[in-house]
């Protein structure tokens, strides 16, 4: 990495408020060629917004852009980023459920037109995923809607990569892992490799701080709407990392000795999956964390529903934290207390009305435990940063009085931080007897768990209690028959 | 790697067949119900069953297929209009008397409605008005603009449209052709096309498409200007068969065009439609009058009985949409 190096795209001084909120505040920072540049720092840092305002999705309200030599922040738009060969692949999914893969490639290459487009750009989508992601099995006529979030993650960042004789030089990657298991995660990790030493340049946004540091060049750590730190990735450690950040958070709890509660009483869920070929059931006692993992997409998250309908039909209730906050999770029109008390309402009532102060104090309960970074928890969810609203989404499952609270992958998009308080606020209600079922792509996250069952072909194929869990075996597992 | 790879594979072929199974029966519910309608007419009126026939019974369809494509292009982009019908009786009003009397004037106010249409995109756009509310209130002005325009039922529609209307071609009756070229047509258009994908887009994902660098205005204005050309259609092809007009002559045709493209297939949000279904739709909603004629239904009964059947085909739906219903 020398200093030499041609930079691509230079921030100068860059700001940009929402109203009152200041989500920039003077940010000086420049992307070389041929690099890749890690963007780090907790939900609501300005790391998303920074990169919209490179995508031209958002306009800075001061400083300078300059994109080579030449000042354009004031003519800026997505389609001069494009110009500039710039492009995003954003947190929120901007895919369009309703086309097809291929069409949704059309709308981002207009290039691609004339007779047999559809052809042309089911072709090219095909080939950019079989260049990322070897084994795909995605096809160019797939409606995006029916594929499951991680292909449709995967879609999105193949198609950012798709190219008809355009400039490619920049290509921005927000999240782009939250939702791929780590055998894809690894897969895109690579390719990102390759594309850096072929000249192109990469903007990582990740909350794992592995990854990060395998990955990126340089990385930059911004600090509410600062950038506070940029050093060479070699140059970091975990632990300096996440110092660099400010995190709140103490260190990773201490691993408590395991306990196994399964040695009297009575499991509250015994569930066999839909597809379970042999007599396997996944349990979990009272007070028990029981963690789902597997290859993404076997299968974890039909169980969490079928235990979501059983015990909807029993009577007995349960709450879900929703892993795809936008199909399954948040009320969009609704404000961040409405959705957080949603599940609550049973018991904020006075006569047959709902009171509105209990509502409140419900809602700014929440926001204190949970750390939810909003002046007014009457504005609307989605004005919170994706991490923030999975933030909302927790309150709403924990706030309800649901003893059983199941996660489909919860922590998609949310920083270390918050993850950690997340995971003590988990411990402690567990310690007051709520059971967990969680389904989790993060392999750290078994950590908190009691009992670890691995799915494969929407078949549990391994019950290991804690004290036996071990990466090997899980990815063992994951992939073949033990006994083949 | 060679094993990691290989698994996943096979487990996703067979699932994704069962998909498009499951895809190809949405579809071809639309045409299945026409058939199935059409077979029991034929059975219980086997004179049915002929060029004279078949023109009876469809003539009346050709703009109602056209309000509910007008109607269509609406839903795509999730709004819903609520004034169709008066504006098809409007401009059937202005064809029986301007556009007879004065032709460049009709002709003018005609395009000026189209316009007229793009604006109300537009402000609901601009605006982030619910279309709902707005095209409420259309209709009133456009039920107010025909009465304004033609007090008492009369009028004359011009010659010229009224043997347009009529065309005798051979083989099959013109109202089966209409209906035919106007599927293929919208389809080409709006599902295979390249602006149709962006318009359809606009629908699924408006934040996406914005950030793909896409006008969400000018979207908008596309699809109602075409909205309104399409019910522009629908009411000189009316007044062509009908001779003359009444401020109330196509009321009906607001809950029918919608009613039209949920039978085809489409959805209220999300850009899911299918103009082949839409005009199908139209047709079975049609036809299903016809055969309660035929069933000798007294005519009081007849409305809640065409809500029986769209009723019916609905839970149809609905079962295959659960056979469809999203994997993992």
């Amino acid at each position: 990495m020398s200093d030499f190096q041609r930079a691509l795209v230079t921030f100068q001084g860059v700001g940009k408020s929402f109203g009152a909120v200041r989500a920039l505040s003077d940010v000086d920072l420049s992307v070389q060629a041929g690099e890749c540049l890690g963007l780090i720092g907790h939900n609501g840092a300005g790391k998303s917004t920074l990169m919209q305002v490179l995508a031209g999705t958002l306009f800075a309200d001061c400083g300078a852009l300059l994109v080579g030599d030449q000042e354009v922040r004031s003519s800026y738009g997505v389609q001069m980023a494009r110009q500039h060969g710039i492009r995003c692949v954003f947190q929120e999914l901007s895919l369009c459920p309703n086309l097809s893969v291929a069409e949704n490639t059309r709308l981002m290459s207009p290039a691609i037109r004339g007779w047999g487009w559809r052809r042309k750009a089911k072709a090219l989508i095909e080939a950019s995923l079989d260049q990322i992601f070897p084994g795909h099995d995605i096809r160019g006529d797939d409606i995006v809607a029916q594929l499951p979030i991680g292909k449709r993650q995967m879609v999105e960042i193949a198609r950012a990569f798709v190219r008809v004789d355009e400039r490619l030089d920049l290509v921005i990657l927000d999240e782009p892992t939250s939702s791929l298991d780590s055998r894809v995660a690894e897969q895109l990790l690579q390719f990102v490799r390759r594309f850096v030493c072929t000249g192109g340049s990469i903007v990582l946004i990740s909350h794992i701080l592995g990854e990060m540091l395998d990955t990126c060049d340089r990385i930059t750590v911004m600090r509410d709407g600062r950038v506070v730190e940029i050093r060479p990735a070699a140059n970091f450690t975990h632990a300096s990392l996440v110092e660099c950040m400010g995190s709140a958070a103490k260190a990773a709890c201490e691993q408590h000795v395991f306990v196994s509660r399964r040695a009297h009483g009575s499991p509250v869920v015994t569930q066999r999956p839909a597809r379970q070929a042999n007599a396997m059931t996944v349990n979990a006692h009272p007070g028990e964390i029981v963690g789902l993992t597997g290859l993404a997409g076997h299968g974890q998250s039909q169980l969490l529903i079928q235990i979501l309908r059983q015990c909807i039909a029993s009577g007995q209730g349960a709450a879900l934290v929703a892993g795809d906050r936008q199909n399954d999770g948040v009320f969009a029109m609704w404000s961040i207390a409405e959705n957080i008390t949603i599940s609550s309402l049973a018991h904020l009532k006075r006569g047959a009305l709902i009171d509105p102060d209990a509502e409140h104090a419900l809602a700014e309960e929440w926001q204190k435990r949970m750390g939810i970074r909003t002046p007014d928890m009457r504005n609307p969810i989605l004005s919170l940063s994706g991490g923030n609203q999975q933030k909302a989404l927790f309150a709403r499952a924990l706030a309800s009085r649901s003893d059983l609270i199941l996660m489909d992958d919860p922590m998609r998009g949310v920083d270390v931080g918050t993850k950690r308080e997340v995971y003590s606020i988990i411990a402690q209600e567990a310690a007051k007897g709520r059971t967990f079922i969680w389904y989790t792509t993060e392999l750290e996250e078994l950590d908190y768990c009691d009992h670890i069952y691995v799915f494969r072909d929407g078949q549990a194929v391994l019950d290991l209690p804690r004290s036996q869990l071990s990466e090997e075996q899980i990815l063992r597992c994951s992939f073949v028959e033990q006994t083949a | 790697m060679n094993a990691s790879t290989s698994l996943p594979l096979k487990g996703a072929a067979v699932k994704s067949s069962g998909l498009n199974y499951a895809r190809l029966l949405r579809s071809a519910l639309p045409g299945v119900s026409l058939a199935v309608l059409l077979i029991t007419i034929f059975i219980m009126q086997p004179r049915a069953m002929s060029y004279m026939g078949m023109n009876l019974m469809l003539n009346l369809a050709v703009p109602i297929a056209l309000a509910t494509v007008a109607q269509m292009l609406i839903i795509t982009v999730n709004d819903l209009d609520l004034s169709l019908g008066s504006f098809i009786s409007f401009v059937a009003c202005v064809a029986a008397t301007l556009l007879d009397q004065h032709p460049v004037l009709g002709c003018l106010v005609l395009l000026g409605c189209i316009a007229v249409y793009a604006l109300l995109g537009a402000l609901i756009h601009i605006r982030n008005l619910p279309s709902i509310v707005v095209t409420l209130g259309m209709s009133f002005v456009w039920m107010g603009a025909a009465v304004l325009l033609l007090p008492a039922p009369g009028g004359s529609a011009p010659e010229w449209l009224q043997s347009l209307v009529r065309i005798k071609t051979p083989l099959l009756p013109f109202a089966i052709i209409v209906c035919v070229v106007l599927a293929i047509a919208v389809h080409v258009f709006l599902m295979r096309s390249t602006l149709g994908v962006v318009l359809r887009g606009a629908g699924g994902n408006p934040l996406a498409i914005a950030k793909a660098g896409w006008s969400l205005l000018r979207i908008k204005i596309t699809m109602y200007a075409l909205a309104g050309t399409f019910g522009v259609f629908a009411g000189l092809f009316l007044v062509g068969l009908t001779t003359s007009a009444d401020a109330s002559i196509a009321l009906r045709y607001t809950l029918l065009s919608i009613a039209g493209v949920i039978l085809g297939g489409g959805e209220f949000v999300g850009g899911r439609v299918s103009p082949t279904g839409a005009v199908l739709g139209a047709l079975t909603l049609v036809l299903a009058g016809s055969l309660l004629s035929f069933m000798r239904i007294s005519p009081d009964w007849q409305i809640g009985a065409q809500g029986a059947i769209l009723i019916f085909v609905l839970a149809l739906r609905m079962s295959v949409n659960r056979l469809e219903a999203r994997p993992l």
